[in-house]
């Protein structure tokens, strides 16, 4: 479906909710652990399975991490909260009802900052309230039966619900980074998109510029990368768009993402909408949270990405993209702060890391954290090229060798003949050399044909195979050549 | 000496502690009367190592708990670790629960001996022991009539003598009823007195357990066992357990609140004369009555068919057929595999009060439904809080009528009106005690203290007061 000519008529209007697993030891009402990865069933307990007689008690860590992001999003945290039981059916749902929040959830109203297009922008958080995810059903592994896993059940979650502040997919995705970047600077989750401890569902609506009324809109459920919503957000507005052009009207539903088709289709619709007949879950008292246990988390607070981005300008002399690419992750952010206490040179680090070290990542798409180049073989690497010891194209294809095998960066220029000759009488020996091979150029050189400079450059750099310093190279040539 | 399983608890632990009988052989006269009594319907199973259980209790040579060698029996809503917990239901007749209640879990580290577990209300939702998968209990009084439930079985096998105390739970007065219509001692502790932990269900914000005895004292000392707080109940009050058989037998200044507006409204003039009677004996003995008010009180019943229906809904959703219990034969997709398990495994009485629940939480019912009954709870609550600034107890009947005939009462909102006068003290979460208080009819009648949060003593001490002055509770 191509985006219809005319969408510049139509203003999309975008919110999120982002289920954020907590990276809590254990579950939220449970003692089992939540670690990810291990045999089904292994790690639910009588209280994940809801055996007869089984409660729920509430793990205060969760709390802790909830009020956590609620201060670093300047959310009002409630002192007093609830919890309820959402009912429905499904077999990965062991009670038959999920414990979550509707009234009094545990984070009230925030907002956070995104930067699209060199332009800041406010968007507001509704709510963040604390749930417990569901097992998962496997619908492939057996014929004729569907099989329940119910290690997830359980798994603390922190729903994180936006205002309809979003006007495209970019934005959507930038405020999406926002967010990872926040509960991974407060540690809070891991946020892996890939092993769904980070999941978004988006509510997308478009209506005519000018417009302040909204739109019917649809929600589409569970997206799990970055990538993918960017694009099913696209999607639905395109299929939005030429729907109300062809006029026909948006049904209220919800729908699903089909990265493999890259289209959205329909789950259900509001009349077969679940009533949840949520109420107050009576197992649980209501959570007092105290001014003072807000206040010291409030005064424990780690820096956080936007802090961190100036103080990174400052301290270390960077741009304000350098600061924030090295800030899209703690990893990231961790990794350029490591280097930065060896190496004096912030901005040679800087430009190394946003640029071939980034690179690299991308190539192989992979995190800072899976990285095959260790913090201390890139230091090493700088610290070679800040000396310089070598050069930087050298530099480039020891970054490539890096990644690929397990070696040092010294065995690499070693092997691969790398070095930078930077002493003046060597490099001095082997321009005499290549002045006496090409007479006929030297005299033309001395007629006055400058351009013949790039020339012996050239035969300097061919014959050390890339390894003398240009610069030395450069300051030499030109002393012997007026001789 | 005469048969020991007829003599009183405390009767009971003075025998064991001078060793005039053993635990087996005391257990061993217990599973005689059971098995004579079989047709009572007490239990939906026993327990086969209690024989052995007593034989290694008999060897100890010190004694860690008075309740060391006492037989009981558990109401069979309390998780016990390897064995079955039915709930009196379908839906959980082979659940074999792989975990104890804590309830049981304190019990059993008494040293007592469980004989078995007994009969109720499928869920605990009844008034008669009719709604149980396993056929009603009989009333040992009159075998015609019913045992009152939803803990007819325990209340049924106290009297019969065939344990020395039971265990029961109230949600709405299924304790106290079935104590009255057997003509024994039930106390209900304050909501979160006792641990959750384990124990099925119904609705969690009134479920409590409590005791079946033949007395107050009797009552006090098991309760004090099953007391206390449990870090795994969110609910369970932090506060420390005194010493229940103290309080129970110490000289306390009592005032009665009695609200006189209710007992007028009494419709059965035996049932209003019989309590006045009981007053008027403990008037005679010195005890101040007081003139309470209680508004509000008329909406209890359907606060109460509200909140409750609504609470279970939502606690009976795990039985999907997925996990465990029963499950419907080959189903076709997921909704029929839904669909006919709950509706084969579930009783009628049980589907009745999930479908009140469901239709009360539902969009656009809630607030009138749910969120009106749980104003008046608030409002009985505090009703009750103002009466106690003025009494240290309130006394009512216990119920309207002696125990129907089996069979008898086809009226669902009739058979809810059982609980008229012990649903308030669920309401608010507040103890309360049914004692044995005469005849009528030739069926025992109960008279009901509640007491304020967390007196447990106070309602004990003045049971105890008035089992001194009658004999009502002996048999």
């Amino acid at each position: 479906m191509s985006t219809n000519s005319k969408s510049f008529n139509w203003e999309p209007v975008i919110g999120l909710e982002i289920h954020v697993q907590l990276s809590t030891k254990s579950k939220i009402f449970s003692n089992a652990p939540t670690e990810f990865g291990i045999e089904q069933n292994l790690q639910a307990s009588i209280i994940d399975l809801g055996l007869p007689g089984v409660l729920p008690v509430l793990n205060k860590k969760a709390i802790e991490m909830a009020v956590r992001f609620g201060c670093s999003i300047n959310a009002n945290i409630s002192n007093h909260a609830i919890f309820a039981r959402k009912n429905y059916f499904y077999p990965d749902l062991p009670k038959g009802y999920q414990i979550s929040q509707l009234d009094d959830p545990i984070v009230g109203e925030g907002s956070v900052e995104i930067e699209i297009e060199n332009e800041k922008k406010l968007i507001g958080i509704t709510r963040a309230h604390l749930e417990e995810d569901a097992g998962k059903s496997i619908h492939d592994k057996y014929d004729n039966s569907s099989a329940i896993d119910l290690n997830r059940a359980g798994t603390p979650l922190l729903e994180i619900v936006s205002e309809p502040d979003l006007r495209s997919a970019k934005e959507a995705v930038c405020y999406l980074k926002k967010i990872h970047s926040i509960v991974t600077f407060l540690d809070i989750s891991d946020g892996d998109m890939s092993q769904g401890s980070m999941r978004c569902d988006a509510n997308v609506s478009i209506r005519k510029k000018g417009e302040t009324k909204l739109g019917n809109r649809t929600e589409i459920k569970n997206i799990n990368s970055f990538k993918f919503v960017e694009k099913a957000i696209n999607f639905e507005i395109s299929r939005q768009i030429n729907l109300l052009e062809s006029d026909n009207f948006i049904e209220q539903e919800t729908r699903l993402y089909d990265s493999q088709k890259d289209e959205t289709r329909s789950m259900r619709s509001k009349e077969h909408a679940n009533d949840y007949r949520y109420f107050p879950e009576p197992d649980l008292i209501p959570l007092e949270i105290s001014n003072d246990f807000i206040q010291d988390i409030k005064n424990s607070l780690p820096e956080l990405p936007d802090q961190k981005i100036e103080r990174f300008c400052s301290e270390y002399k960077l741009n304000s993209y350098e600061a924030e690419i090295l800030n899209s992750s703690k990893e990231m952010s961790n990794f350029y702060e490591k280097i930065a206490q060896s190496i004096k040179n912030t901005k040679l680090i800087a430009k190394w890391m946003v640029g071939d070290f980034s690179a690299i990542l991308n190539k192989y798409g992979s995190s800072v954290e899976e990285s095959k180049i260790s913090c201390d073989d890139l230091t090493d690497l700088l610290q070679k090229l800040d000396e310089d010891k070598i050069s930087d194209p050298a530099a480039k294809k020891i970054i490539e060798i890096l990644w690929n095998e397990n070696i040092t960066v010294e065995e690499i220029i070693e092997r691969e003949n790398l070095k930078q000759i930077s002493n003046e009488d060597d490099i001095g020996e082997l321009i005499e050399k290549v002045i006496k091979e090409n007479p006929k150029q030297l005299e033309q050189y001395r007629n006055g044909k400058e351009k013949l400079f790039g020339f012996f450059v050239g035969q300097v750099m061919k014959t050390t195979q890339g390894s003398a310093d240009p610069k030395v190279v450069n300051k030499i040539l030109k002393d012997k050549l007026k001789q | 000496m005469s048969n020991p399983t007829s003599q009183s608890l405390i009767e009971q632990i003075n025998l064991l502690e001078k060793k005039e009988i053993s635990s087996l052989e005391l257990t061993q006269l217990y599973l005689t009367n059971i098995e004579k009594n079989k047709d009572l319907n007490c239990f939906i199973s026993l327990n086969d190592k209690a024989l052995e259980e007593a034989k290694k209790i008999d060897k100890l040579k010190e004694r860690k708990s008075l309740l060391q060698g006492i037989p009981l029996a558990h109401k069979d809503i309390f998780c016990a670790e390897g064995y079955k917990t039915t709930c009196g239901s379908k839906m959980l007749e082979n659940f074999i629960s792989p975990y104890s209640s804590t309830v049981f879990d304190k019990l059993k580290k008494s040293n007592s001996i469980m004989v078995g577990k007994t009969n109720m209300d499928e869920f605990a939702m009844g008034s008669s022991n009719e709604t149980s998968y396993f056929g009603n209990v009989k009333n040992p009084i009159n075998k015609k009539r019913s045992p009152g439930g939803s803990s007819g079985g325990s209340a049924a096998a106290v009297r019969a003598n065939l344990c020395a105390f039971a265990t029961g739970t109230d949600t709405g007065g299924s304790i106290r009823q079935p104590a009255s219509f057997c003509g024994i001692t039930g106390i209900k502790p304050t909501y979160g007195r006792v641990s959750r932990w384990g124990m099925v269900a119904f609705a969690s914000s009134l479920d409590q357990a409590g005791i079946f005895a033949k007395s107050a004292i009797d009552a006090s000392i098991a309760l004090e066992i099953i007391s206390g707080f449990d870090e795994k109940d969110s609910t369970s009050i932090n506060e420390n357990v005194p010493k229940l058989i103290n309080e129970t037998t110490s000289e306390m200044d009592h005032i009665i609140g009695i609200p006189f507006k209710l007992i007028e409204k009494i419709n059965d003039y035996k049932v209003k004369q019989n309590f006045l009677d009981c007053i008027d004996l403990l008037k005679k003995n010195g005890i101040k009555t007081k003139e309470i008010d209680l508004p509000f009180i008329e909406y209890s019943l359907p606060a109460y068919y509200v909140i409750a229906p609504a609470e279970c809904s939502a606690n009976l959703s795990r039985y999907d057929g997925i996990k465990y219990g029963y499950r419907c034969e080959n189903p076709k997709d997921l909704e029929d595999l839904y669909t006919r398990t709950r509706s084969e495994g579930f009783g009628e009485e049980v589907k009745k009060r999930i479908l009140i629940g469901t239709y009360c939480l539902s969009a656009g019912y809630f607030d009138a439904y749910y969120l009106k009954a749980q104003k008046i709870r608030a409002r009985i609550t505090n009703s009750f809080k103002e009466a106690f600034k003025n009494v240290t107890v309130i006394a009512m009947p216990t119920c309207s009528n002696e125990a129907f005939e089996l069979g008898s009462i086809q009226d669902p909102v009739k058979m809810y009106e059982q609980d008229i006068y012990t649903i308030p003290a669920n309401l608010a979460g507040l103890p309360a005690i049914s004692v044995p208080s005469g005849l009528i009819n030739k069926m025992p009648l109960g008279l009901q203290f509640i007491g304020n949060h967390l007196d447990e003593g106070k309602i004990l001490n003045i049971s105890h007061e008035f089992q001194k002055i009658t004999d009502y509770h002996v048999y």
